[in-house]
């Protein structure tokens, strides 16, 4: 099976051209425009998503860049559901950036993020399938003489009222001149491809080495650069000397460009140790001596204060300024790196009045105006072509388009083809992170026992204050992303406060896999753990109490604790936690199965998770981000933290930054809801719920409380002695 | 200048003897299949087989592995069971890492041929995998293993 998954933006229009007879399906433009179009740079628009050809090929465009959680599968489900055509054709093919592949509901820009992809597609994929469909039936109908309401496409062909077939690739000619509906109808019935675990198309080039993701990206003349990074966020290049970086082998070029020296050579390892060879002398500038320690502590003094409201339901502060008995906890989350498994890289090849951009991007349409306005060109005259991901998690969805930014500025400097690669410590020094928090909360219960006033306070930077998305994004001085998940928290409490300080810094911080319910989910469930324990209820009839009125939040929570056998008794040293969060439009409930070992180490053995994601495409894909999420968010419950001292970050590599391995990984068992709701997200929401899940575990087998994440053995010590 | 025997060819390539392996595989014979994550050998992303015995090459000179059989990714064939097996199982998420677990994977099952979890466990945990596919990757390795008559050669 060979996949084309990368095709130039050239490539695409010259193949499309040549296709003779291939049916190129631009939706909603009339038929002399659409000829007008295909020798122009607009040709696809809009709706141009799929391209059917005479060798009975369907090769669907995917707008979304592919970084694990299954895209270029998913999405031409959507298609080929409505096409009816034969599965085993089916072909995808990474879009170019262009309006017609902006996202369908966060504005003009192509964008791979929150969750979205398969949410936001879902009507205009299953529209782009069910007018090709009905294109080829009418073509065939035409072709027999028949009305087309009695002819029917099924599995790559149009079969007519007496049984005769014609396959799809014969009828793309004569479909190919027929006006495109207005309202194509969607099929109606049971479903041939939604639903099923359809093998990921992808998965080949995976696993035999041909999938090609940035840091593959090669070309005739291409260099390979690293920059020389200064130590601390937004120190400069006071001065350097590259005459022995210069004089070493492979060496072609050394320069400055805002991110610091870049060392270009013929291989990356020349331009290693051509890096290692410089002498610089940086400026450290205005963060040279900030530390995590000293922002904990202001962070702390913040949190005494009153902040922005986010959300204010009753008087929470007065029923908390009289109450007798409320009970009070901080709870503390650090900075992460996103460390995907392919550091960040960007390749460029820039001409005069042309500029090819090849990397990883979940971002391209900002990241291809970043590079246009570096390279002095318009957005237009970037060719800006989306590899393989090998991970994203957010990371490159950068507001800053710092790894492109600095790719465009060294190939402008050389006069080159470049690569420009991130080494690990690179990736993991130079920022974005998400950021560090701060939680405050004070509660105080009912008679019977469940909240009366919950007032918390959040402290953290904006991921948007300072970027292009302020205006949109922040209101009120509230950036949404900092308090979801409390501020919309559904449980139901009658008198509820929510308040945020913003504080600002040199960190550049972004959004990391499920943003702010990363850390808004771990405050929410390890505390309404606590208030449970306090009233004397088991945490999980407490929360579905809560609940009540929120039949999805109820419905996963129920499923996640009887398939875990909640309440059941379990082996001597083992303890059950669950936790309920709710993104993306997404229902999420985790039971995690927890021991401790003899160094006071979490050993998760098992988690049991139920997802509600309304209506599904791929169940198996849906499972795997489940098992994704958990992971991640495991990494980051027992081990995850980048630190700062003296302007420097502390961590560099996976020795100090530990992730989950094998072996520490629990089994992972996934109940998906059967449900006809709208589609939620599914890449992000696995995340949230497993650290408190963890967490609640630890409470439920030792009394030790740990709100302060990573729960390292140190902290689970000092716990235990306070239990 | 340098002479490998890379997935049963023999490549040369003039490069100083101290470059890691990766880096000659990835650069020099655009064998990209074997990937750079740390650098350090900590992360597994650039394993591959030298005489059989999976190595970390983004640690490995060069110079030290000069006839010696290094088998990449690109080496093992795509009927070979633990692939077969990785298909299967729909390991593969962003992919990064899947090449370096695959023949991780190959070395194991080739040492051990029905290994149990704490072998496993042994085997794999020094390769990352930061969309977490570790669970299936368990699977994986078992279906391999359980594959009748089509026993996991050593790659050639």
């Amino acid at each position: 099976m060979s996949k084309k998954t990368v095709m130039t933006r050239r490539q695409f229009i010259k193949t499309s051209a040549l296709l003779s007879g291939g049916l190129v399906l631009a939706c909603h433009l009339p038929l002399g425009q659409r000829d007008a179009l295909a020798a122009s740079d607009n040709v696809f628009a809009p709706n141009a998503f799929l391209r059917i050809g005479t060798d009975e090929s369907v090769t669907v465009i995917v707008n979304k860049s592919e970084m694990g959680q299954g895209v270029y599968t998913s999405l031409p489900m959507l298609v080929a559901e409505e096409l009816c055509c034969n599965w085993q054709n089916v072909t995808f093919i990474a879009s170019p950036v262009a309006p017609e592949y902006n996202h369908a509901q966060f504005g003009p820009l192509m964008v791979t993020g929150g969750s979205s992809s398969v949410r936001s597609e879902w009507e205009r994929l299953s529209l782009a399938g069910a007018a090709a469909r009905e294109m080829l039936v009418r073509a065939a109908a035409q072709m027999w003489q028949v009305e087309p309401s009695t002819c029917r496409a099924e599995n790559g062909s149009v079969i007519s009222p007496s049984g005769v077939r014609l396959t799809f690739g014969a009828l793309v000619d004569t479909a190919a001149k027929l006006p495109v509906p207005k309202n194509p109808k969607l099929k109606s019935g049971k479903k041939n491809l939604l639903g099923s675990s359809t093998k990921r198309l992808d998965s080949p080039a995976k696993i035999n080495g041909t999938a090609i993701f940035g840091i593959d990206v090669t070309a005739p003349g291409m260099l390979t650069a690293v920059i020389a990074r200064p130590p601390v966020f937004g120190g400069k290049v006071v001065r350097f000397n590259a005459d022995k970086t210069l004089a070493y082998p492979g060496v072609r070029s050394v320069v400055a460009v805002d991110a610091g020296v870049a060392v270009a050579a013929d291989s990356f390892w020349q331009a290693m140790k051509g890096r290692e060879l410089l002498e610089i002398s940086w400026e450290d500038g205005k963060w040279a001596s900030i530390s995590t320690a000293a922002m904990h502590e202001e962070y702390a003094r913040l949190a005494a204060t009153p902040g922005l409201i986010a959300r204010s339901d009753g008087t929470a502060e007065a029923l908390l300024a009289k109450s007798t008995d409320k009970i009070e906890a901080i709870f503390e989350m650090p900075y992460l790196a996103h460390a995907p498994m392919e550091p960040l890289n960007c390749f460029v090849d820039l001409k005069k009045e042309h500029c090819l951009i090849r990397t990883g991007s979940q971002f391209q349409t900002v990241d291809r105006a970043a590079a246009a306005k570096v390279a002095g060109l318009k957005p237009e005259q970037v060719d800006f072509e989306t590899t393989f991901l090998g991970g994203g998690f957010g990371r490159r969805a950068c507001t800053g388009s710092d790894f492109v930014i600095e790719a465009v500025q060294v190939a402008k400097a050389i006069g080159q083809p470049v690569k420009v690669i991130r080494t690990r410590e690179d990736d993991m020094r130079a920022g974005y992170y998400r950021p560090m928090w701060y939680n405050r909360v004070e509660a105080c219960l009912d008679k019977k026992g469940y909240p009366l006033a919950w007032y918390h306070r959040i402290v953290g930077q904006s991921i948007i204050a300072g970027t292009a998305f302020e205006p949109v994004m922040v209101k009120n001085g509230i950036d949404h992303t900092s308090v979801e998940g409390a501020s919309d928290t559904p449980y139901d409490i009658p008198n509820l406060r929510v308040e945020l300080h913003s504080p600002t810094n040199g960190v550049p911080v972004l959004w990391w896999r499920s943003v702010g319910h990363s850390h808004t989910a771990f405050v929410m469930e390890s505390f309404l753990d606590e208030l449970a324990h306090k009233a004397g209820k088991d945490p999980c009839q407490y929360r579905q109490t809560l609940l009540a009125k929120h039949p999805r939040n109820l419905n996963v929570l129920k499923i996640a604790a009887e398939k875990a056998g909640w309440g059941k008794p379990l082996p001597k040293g083992r303890a059950l936690g669950i936790a309920v969060h709710e993104s993306f439009g997404s229902f999420i409930a985790q039971v995690a199965e927890v021991s401790l070992d003899k160094k006071s180490a979490i050993k998760v053995h098992r988690v049991v998770c139920a997802v509600d994601c309304g209506r599904i495409v791929n169940p198996d894909i849906i499972k795997a981000q489940m098992e994704s999420g958990i992971i991640f968010g495991l990494s980051a419950a027992l081990y995850g933290a980048i630190t700062l001292k003296d302007g420097r970050v502390e961590q560099g590599n996976f020795d100090t930054y530990s992730l989950v391995r094998l072996s520490a990984s629990p089994q992972i068992e996934v109940h998906i809801v059967a449900s006809n709701e709208a589609p939620g997200g599914v890449g992000e929401p696995g995340v949230p719920p497993i650290a408190p899940a963890v967490a609640n575990a630890l409470f439920a087998l030792s009394g030790a409380r740990i709100r302060s994440l990573p729960m390292t053995p140190d902290k689970i010590k000092t716990a235990l002695k306070q239990a | 200048m340098v002479t490998l025997k890379v997935n049963g060819t023999s490549l040369q390539t003039d490069v100083a003897a101290d470059t890691p392996l990766l880096w000659v595989l990835r650069d020099h014979f655009q064998l990209t299949g074997t990937k750079y994550g740390c650098g350090e050998g900590l992360c597994g992303a650039c394993t591959v087989l030298v005489d059989g015995v999976p190595l970390r090459s983004c640690v490995t000179p060069v110079g030290e592995v000069q006839g010696k059989a290094v088998i990449t990714i690109e080496g093992i064939p795509d009927d070979h069971p633990v692939k077969q097996a990785w298909l299967a199982q729909e390991v593969s998420q962003c992919g990064y890492c899947q090449p370096g677990q695959i023949l991780s994977a190959v070395a194991l099952l080739t040492q051990i041929p029905k290994p149990g979890d704490t072998d496993i466990d042994r085997a794999m945990s020094g390769n990352l995998c930061r969309c977490g596919t570790y669970d299936r990757i368990r699977r994986a390795i078992h279906t391999a293993s359980g594959v009748k008559k089509a026993k996991v050669r050593k790659p050639t």
